[in-house]
């Protein structure tokens, strides 16, 4: 068995002395994509959050080991460094920053950070464009301002292609698919494959089984309240969407919905 | 009151704008304030001023204070002719007899006018430097922790460039070429020395020293500056730049600039400012307000005289403890065209209060006015702007933008657009809007490995990116480095 990327021991972390994850466990090794599935208020996107270091949570339990590293006492912006990344659920736009520039910077801070040199902006230029080939994605992106003006979709789609651009160790995608409709959600499915390598893992954080018909998971694990009460392989997310989350919330001994 | 109408460029409450006499010009001033207090204050400055470094050049100062005295010998020492020290004693005389201006919405105490060295130059400079080999390395290093190469800037980026160290210009680069195409770019001194009969004709001529408190105070004492002719139908083959350096300790900053853009020609002229720090200043600022030691008073006008001519306003301002600037237009030809884009930053307790006055007179006139005010810390940043259509100026048009950035909760943005139109065939339109950076911005940029720091610079170049795109490639660079270190130590 390879050295695990993650491992997150019985986490426990809230909001203004709301607890929300009550004792997480999970350990992801190189090579594997994992999906975490719950109902709204679960405490998914939480856990992406307290992960890639969001400020405003509480972690009063547990550990979190990335790479040998402790994970929570590194600052955000060490987390991407270390080649963390998450996409997000809402993508933010920051006016006037042209697309380009930002993943520059962002891509030069990780060259520093390896101790490779920095690229300049035409090399810089070379290598995205590639990228932008890889993922079928029109080139006018590049132009353009971080996210400004963008539909749901493209914000989505460019968090893939920053993804590609950064080549994290560990992805962490929050309802990636939410909101995207099936042509979308397949263009950044592609993407997502292209970019499984047996040297990088990736969390993906969904709802719906559907995206899983695109991305195939090795694990499947249904955070409920807080708590993971199931993990299993591929054939999980087959059952959840044939039977709904409430089978398992109730023989997790939880008040149901 | 005079009648608007009659009186073109009357119509505002001196109380509210400053006054209004003649057209054009351009004049900068700039006053640091004396320290009074020797107290230990660390650790009220949160991040070093980057470019606070004081160079160690010996330098030849006057005692402070003002008087006929200190003219004389401001006059006798750049060997002016006798009409020039006339006019500066005549500018004094007037000066004594104004106040300070108090509308402007910026808060400082009373500057003791007495209390100011009005000349201070490096003591090797002898007859001044033939050449940039003459200039004494330790100027081209400040210029080059500046990011002012001036060898390099010039050859690669073709700017001819008037570099000013404190009160005498050190070193102008690419006289040659611009002699070949009749263009006159050199100090204020060197041209009251060689070119005595533009000076005489054109200084003044838009900003008279009995303009404003400010403006008097300058024709008095300016030290030097540039000075711009180009000949008629004549483009300057470069872009033009003065970097005013403010470096002797308590010493003011006393510029004067004259741009005459002759008929059918066309320049581009920059002028920076950047100032260190001083202990001293940092002493005394500490306990009204902060850091930024130098207080920036200025009066830019340009007289768009001709038909078609045009006006373009490029300004950043930062750095000051206090900025009270207006660059301004006055579109008296038909078709003439007045611009103004700026951006203007406080951090810490910084304040300004900037803006432009757009006058159309001509038919057909355009202004365009974009305004970029970010505040930080306790920063205060107003924009005040007039735009003012005259009767006979017909068909004419004026857009407004006028964004403000918030950095944190403890800064305050303020517009003041006064509109006058006088005819029914011209349109005046005004856009406002006032955002805060998010924490979600921040946290994204951090998300995808940058420091808040860098998160911060990015996200408050991207709001000017309007402004920023109307400078040459690396103005636009040097005026990105500016702002982030502004903003040092803005990031709670």
């Amino acid at each position: 068995m390879t050295q695990p990327i993650l491992v997150i021991e019985n986490l426990h972390a809230g909001v203004e002395g709301r607890e929300i994850l009550k004792g997480v466990s999970l350990t992801i090794h190189a090579g594997e994509t994992h999906a975490l599935m719950g109902p709204n208020g679960s405490g998914k996107s939480t856990l992406a959050a307290v992960l890639a270091g969001r400020e405003g949570y509480t972690i009063s339990k547990g550990r979190v080991d990335y790479l040998g590293k402790d994970l929570l006492e590194l600052a955000p912006e060490d987390r991407a460094r270390e080649g963390l990344f998450l996409a997000f659920q809402y993508p933010v736009e920051i006016p006037g920053v042209n697309s380009t520039y930002f993943l520059k910077a962002a891509y030069n801070e990780l060259q520093k950070h390896r101790g490779e040199p920095e690229l300049d902006a035409a090399d810089f230029l070379v290598f995205v464009k590639e990228k932008v080939k890889l993922l079928d994605l029109d080139d006018d992106l590049l132009k353009r301002a971080v996210n400004e003006g963008f539909s749901g979709g493209e914000k989505k789609r460019n968090e893939i292609f920053q993804m590609a651009v950064l080549e994290p160790k560990l992805a962490i995608l929050d309802e990636t698919d939410s909101g995207l409709d099936i042509d979308a959600l397949k263009i950044v499915a592609q993407g997502v494959n292209k970019l499984r390598r047996p040297d990088n893992a990736q969390l993906l954080i969904t709802h719906y089984q559907r995206l899983l018909n695109y991305i195939v998971p090795d694990f499947v694990h249904v955070l409920h309240d807080g708590r993971i009460v199931r993990s299993g392989g591929r054939e999980l997310a087959l059952e959840l969407e044939e039977r709904g989350y409430d089978w398992l919330t109730q023989e997790a001994g939880a008040p149901g919905k | 009151m005079p009648d608007a109408d009659g009186d073109p460029l009357g119509g505002l409450p001196a109380t509210d704008f400053p006054p209004f006499t003649l057209p054009g010009g351009v004049h900068g001033l700039a006053v640091k304030p004396m320290s009074t207090s020797t107290d230990t204050i660390t650790g009220i400055v949160e991040s070093d001023y980057k470019y606070g470094f004081v160079t160690d050049i010996e330098t030849e100062s006057a005692p402070p204070g003002i008087n006929e005295d200190i003219i004389r010998l401001i006059s006798e020492k750049k060997k002016e002719p006798e009409w020039m020290l006339e006019w500066r004693l005549k500018a004094f005389r007037h000066w004594l007899t104004m106040t300070p201006p108090a509308w402007p919405k910026v808060h400082y105490p009373p500057v003791d006018f007495q209390d100011i060295i009005y000349f201070s130059a490096p003591k090797k400079q002898g007859t001044g430097p033939r050449s940039l080999d003459d200039v004494d390395p330790k100027l081209l290093e400040t210029y080059e922790k500046l990011g002012i190469p001036l060898r390099e800037r010039g050859r690669l980026a073709g700017v001819a460039l008037d570099a000013v160290f404190d009160s005498v210009s050190v070193g102008t680069t690419f006289k040659k070429q611009l002699g070949e195409k009749g263009v006159i770019f050199c100090s204020f001194s060197e041209a009251v020395q060689e070119h005595p009969d533009l000076v005489r004709k054109y200084i003044g001529s838009v900003v008279p020293p009995a303009d404003n408190f400010y403006a008097a105070l300058n024709s008095a004492v300016f030290t030097d500056g540039s000075f711009c002719y180009i000949p008629k139908g004549v483009r300057c083959p470069m872009e033009l730049s003065t970097y005013f350096r403010i470096n002797a300790g308590k010493s003011g900053q006393f510029e004067r600039t004259l741009i005459v853009a002759d008929e059918g020609s066309y320049v581009s002229y920059l002028e920076g400012c950047t100032a260190p720090m001083r202990d001293e200043n940092q002493l005394h600022a500490a306990d009204e307000e902060g850091k930024g030691g130098i207080f920036n008073f200025v009066t830019k006008r340009g007289h768009c005289k001709g038909r078609n001519s045009k006006i373009s306003w490029t300004q950043v301002e930062t750095g000051s403890a206090i900025t009270w600037k207006y660059p301004s237009c006055i579109l008296q030809g038909d078709n003439s065209v007045g611009e103004f884009y700026s951006v203007a930053l406080t951090n810490n307790y910084q304040q300004a209060d900037t803006g432009t006055k757009m006058v159309h007179i001509g038919k057909n006139t355009r202004s365009t006015i974009v305004s970029k005010g970010i505040a930080a810390g306790r920063g205060q940043n107003t924009y005040r702007g007039l735009v003012k259509v005259q009767k006979g100026a017909t068909n004419s048009r004026n857009f407004s933008q006028c964004d403000s950035l918030l950095i944190g909760d403890k800064c305050g943005a303020h517009t003041f657009p006064y509109i006058e139109v006088k005819n029914t065939s011209s349109r005046v339109e005004h856009e406002a809007t006032t955002s805060k950076i998010g924490e979600d911005q921040i946290f994204y940029c951090n998300q995808r490995g940058l420091s808040t720091q860098d998160a911060m610079n990015m996200i408050v170049n991207g709001f000017c990116k309007e402004v920023f795109r109307e400078l040459p490639m690396e103005f636009a660079v040097e005026a990105q480095k500016l702002l982030g270190v502004s903003l040092e130590g803005s990031v709670g």
